[in-house]
């Protein structure tokens, strides 16, 4: 049990230093933008999802309507209704406290690395993907709140040179790269970035959720002809 | 902004956000799910993420959107130490390196 929070821990240490620094700005930029204190750390506690609060806090400064902002925020998370149900044959029987528990801590990083884990070992009892789930989040999140703090009380602004705006897509590539092994995958990866590309222009991030649904078809379609042919 | 409107937000897009993760794992929890289903689900890692960046890498928006070597190249080097060596620590750092690097010569 304890191995298993510890392996999860492990995997999730190397995500440290991409989210320390993106804390940090998203810090800085919400006391840039007005925020205090207070709602600075509520917003990055209660949210816990960094592109979002970007996004929410961008619109808010640039005085859109409230719910423009709010409704922005919630369509760049909503992939995340996609980890929640690519979760479920893994942590579906867990007791509600726990699923919520989950659902709270459920970010790109501790998705990815949990998935992959229980891919790799789907056979593992429930009580041990739990742990490693949460042993993955353990090093992450607390860095998030902690950062975002340091980058609102110290409140100076970046420079540009760390090109710490590239640390967030350096980290999902080399989170998604491992799992592009086979065939299927390697299709799926390729329809998402082309259709994502294509539709960049629809608003609320709707673009990506196309692509994705259309890559989760294409890698499923093709691995069941591998199959049959097999 | 007003502080109503800031506090709105937070916490609208704070239970909205925790909505959207605890869908699927709170409604159909330990229910078996067909097999057509998992198998699309399999595929979620590599569906979502790499649309994610793809945007990211073509129009940065540290460069106003243009196109830049830079990270173009950060990005197809942790790309390629992350499908060869599986390492995502090296994938991170790799990348990075090439980034500032190429930054510092042009």
């Amino acid at each position: 049990m304890g191995r298993a929070y510890w392996q999860g821990f492990r995997a999730g240490v190397p995500f440290v230093l991409v989210v320390a620094p993106f804390g940090l700005l998203f810090g800085v930029v919400a006391t840039e933008a007005g925020l205090d204190i207070v709602q600075t750390m509520a917003m990055t506690v209660l949210v816990i999802a960094g592109a979002s609060q970007f996004a929410a806090l961008q619109l808010l400064s640039d005085n859109a309507p409230t719910f423009v902002a709010i409704l922005t925020g919630l369509a760049v998370n909503m992939r995340m209704a996609m980890y929640s149900a690519s979760l479920t044959p893994h942590l579906g029987k867990a007791s509600l406290g726990k699923r919520a528990l989950v659902a709270y801590f459920l970010v790109d990083q501790s998705y990815a690395i949990s998935v992959a884990e229980f891919e790799k070992a789907p056979a593992r009892p429930l009580p041990e993907k739990l742990v490693y789930f949460f042993g993955s989040v353990s090093p992450i999140a607390p860095l998030w709140y902690g950062f975002t703090y340091v980058g609102a009380v110290a409140g100076k602004a970046i420079p540009p040179e760390y090109a710490l705006d590239f640390a967030v897509p350096i980290t999902f590539i080399a989170i998604v790269a491992p799992a592009l092994r086979s065939l299927p995958q390697i299709s799926a990866a390729f329809v998402s970035v082309s259709v994502a590309l294509v539709l960049a222009w629809l608003p609320y991030n709707s673009g990506l959720m196309i692509a994705a649904l259309l890559a989760m078809i294409t890698g499923a379609a093709i691995e069941k002809r591998l199959e049959a042919k097999a | 902004m007003s502080d109503f409107s800031i506090w709105i937000t937070i916490i609208a897009l704070g239970i909205g956000t925790f909505l959207i993760r605890f869908s699927f794992l709170g409604l159909l929890g330990g229910r078996d799910l067909p097999n057509w289903l998992t198998r699309h689900l399999r595929y979620v890692p590599v569906a979502v993420l790499p649309g994610l960046v793809a945007p990211l890498v073509v129009w940065p928006e540290a460069t106003g959107g243009s196109a830049d070597l830079a990270r173009s190249l950060a990005a197809l080097t942790a790309l390629a130490i992350g499908g060869l060596t599986r390492s995502v620590l090296g994938a991170i750092f790799g990348g990075m390196a090439v980034l500032y690097t190429v930054q510092y010569f042009t």
